[in-house]
């Protein structure tokens, strides 16, 4: 298949981009980021205007939240997750009054993990128009101690995690963007850094395939497992990850679709599967599971929209995440910047001040998939080095989340070593 | 596309695939040459295929596989005919029950009603 054949080539990659290096910001868990942002962090939907508000006109500020009253374990862990993100440099939670999700909770784990942190609830400060102004002045103050912290220090490929995820795929997409990605994959773990992928659900008929690529007993007994969970979720609510632009795209069916977003995951042995806000225990190529778990509840469906997928990703830890595209998107993503790579040329050139990457010229010949990945890890050093992706330009930064259940042990006890 | 390649150039990814996918738009009657690990063959295209479609390398059965990448990715509703564009109007997932249901040239729906 296509990962395999090209196993042998794909060490190649110019002394130049092998070894580039650019300045980061070291966080005191060892971390380090290729941002500075400050993150608004709202606990309820009702507090959803205020903290967009409090956000706008700050270049540097990002905004995510929850949008339900009642609180979702999956949904704290994954806004700590943001909150602590290496990204990350101060947050600000603000919450309504009336809801389970506590904003000085949120607060006091971003303490715990170095930052500087405020919250407050918006009953308690007179309204809209006095917490925009409150916020403003706390975001201040957040900022001045963020930018007083800020520890700057080398970093080079083996300092990133990086995420793939496609969305609005094509017929383009499995055989010049998901496989550049992979190479650009495979590059990057071979230099010690971390990559992961995620989009189970896209993974149908490709059981054998999955465990074959294991690296260890232990990790072909989770993709074993992963893969059984995700076709019995995706059978018990009758919802395959594919779309009406899919198939005007020329894919028929999500068995065609899998095994093309399968050659995002590259060629190198995939270290095992972590859940929704864990982290890879080690460097390497690892399997993100965001399907839900077996729950009286059933929460989620399997693959609400692309940015939940993005934001599961940079939850992980990911600084930077790759997202292929053959019909053309237009998301960013709050936290950490999204790099657009199509394999469609056509979409490339209606889209391009959108689009970061055109992979489509290894279809037409222009260039072997080793170049394009090549090229594509140069532009990943050069966002990594502060230059601005596509969607960063544009002042993209969207987030998504719902309720969802997942069994995460070694999340459970409320903290992150 | 500006390209090195021919417009009429369609990718088998496997040996073992008998489709092949566009790598540009082809009319109806033009020929479509083939590039991939089985080598090159030349077929003609029966009516126009677009960009990132397939077309069919040889004649399908109904009820056969349909193979990309060397797995089965559906099923044959009819027969088909070689250099026919493959698609939601011939063949469906063996999973997804909604596969059948779509309209062939934007994937609309058809089965949910709005009223």
């Amino acid at each position: 298949m296509l990962n395999r054949a090209s196993k042998q080539v794909s060490d190649y990659i110019p002394d130049r981009i092998a070894d580039r290096s650019w300045s980061g910001y070291l966080r005191p868990d060892g971390r380090k980021g290729i941002r500075n942002h400050l993150l608004v962090v709202y606990t309820v939907e009702c507090a959803s205007f205020v903290a967009q508000e409090i956000a706008k006109d700050e270049p540097d500020t990002h905004v995510i939240g929850f949008p339900g009253c009642y609180d979702n374990d999956y949904a704290i862990r994954l806004m700590l997750a943001l909150a602590t993100h290496p990204n990350v440099g101060a947050v600000l939670a603000v919450g309504l009054g009336c809801e389970y999700t506590q904003p000085h909770r949120i607060a006091e784990a971003v303490r715990a993990s170095g930052r500087p942190a405020e919250s407050f609830f918006i009953q308690e400060h007179g309204g809209t128009r006095l917490s925009v102004a409150y916020g403003k002045d706390l975001l201040a103050s957040l900022r001045a101690r963020a930018q007083e912290n800020a520890v700057k220090v080398p970093m080079t490929w083996a300092d990133l995690t990086i995420g793939a995820e496609c969305g609005g795929s094509d017929g383009t997409s499995g055989l010049a963007g998901n496989p550049a990605v992979g190479r650009t994959f495979d590059l990057l773990v071979d230099r010690g850094g971390s990559a992961i992928f995620e989009e189970v659900v896209e993974m149908i008929g490709l059981r054998d395939l999955m465990v074959s690529r294991a690296a260890s007993p232990e990790a072909a007994k989770q993709l074993g497992a992963t893969y059984d969970k995700m076709l019995n979720y995706c059978k018990a609510v009758r919802q395959y990850s594919v779309a009406p632009g899919n198939f005007a795209g020329g894919l028929t069916t999500i068995e065609e679709k899998s095994m093309g977003a399968f050659a995002k995951g590259g060629s190198r042995p995939i270290q095992g599967v972590i859940r929704v806000s864990e982290r890879p225990p080690h460097a390497g190529l690892w399997l993100l599971d965001s399907v839900p778990d077996e729950h009286f509840m059933q929460f989620g469906y399997t693959n609400p929209n692309d940015t939940e997928g993005i934001m599961d990703l940079i939850a992980a830890g990911a600084q930077i995440v790759l997202f292929i595209t053959g019909r053309g998107s237009v998301i960013g993503s709050a936290v950490a910047p999204l790099v657009k790579v199509t394999g469609n040329q056509r979409t490339y050139r209606n889209m391009v001040e959108d689009m970061d990457f055109d992979a489509g010229r290894v279809l037409s010949g222009e260039l072997t998939m080793d170049e394009a990945a090549a090229e594509l890890m140069d532009l990943i050093a050069n966002v990594a080095s502060g230059r601005p992706s596509k969607p960063e330009r544009l002042g993209h930064r969207e987030f998504f989340l719902m309720y969802k259940h997942q069994d995460v042990p070694s999340l459970e006890a409320g903290c992150r070593a | 596309m500006t390209t090195t390649q021919s417009a009429s150039s369609a990718f088998q990814v496997h040996a073992s695939d008998n489709v092949a996918t566009l790598l540009g738009e082809v009319a109806a009657g033009a020929p479509v040459e083939i590039v991939g690990p089985a080598g090159r063959q030349d077929l003609t295209a029966r009516e126009k295929i677009e960009l990132g479609h397939k077309v069919a390398l040889v004649a399908i059965p109904e009820g056969a596989p349909v193979v990309k990448f060397g797995i089965v990715i559906g099923m044959a509703m009819r027969r088909i005919e070689p250099g026919e564009w493959v698609h939601l109007h011939n063949c469906r997932s063996q999973l997804d029950e909604r596969s059948g249901h779509f309209d062939v040239h934007t994937g609309e729906p058809g089965d949910n009603a709005y009223a």
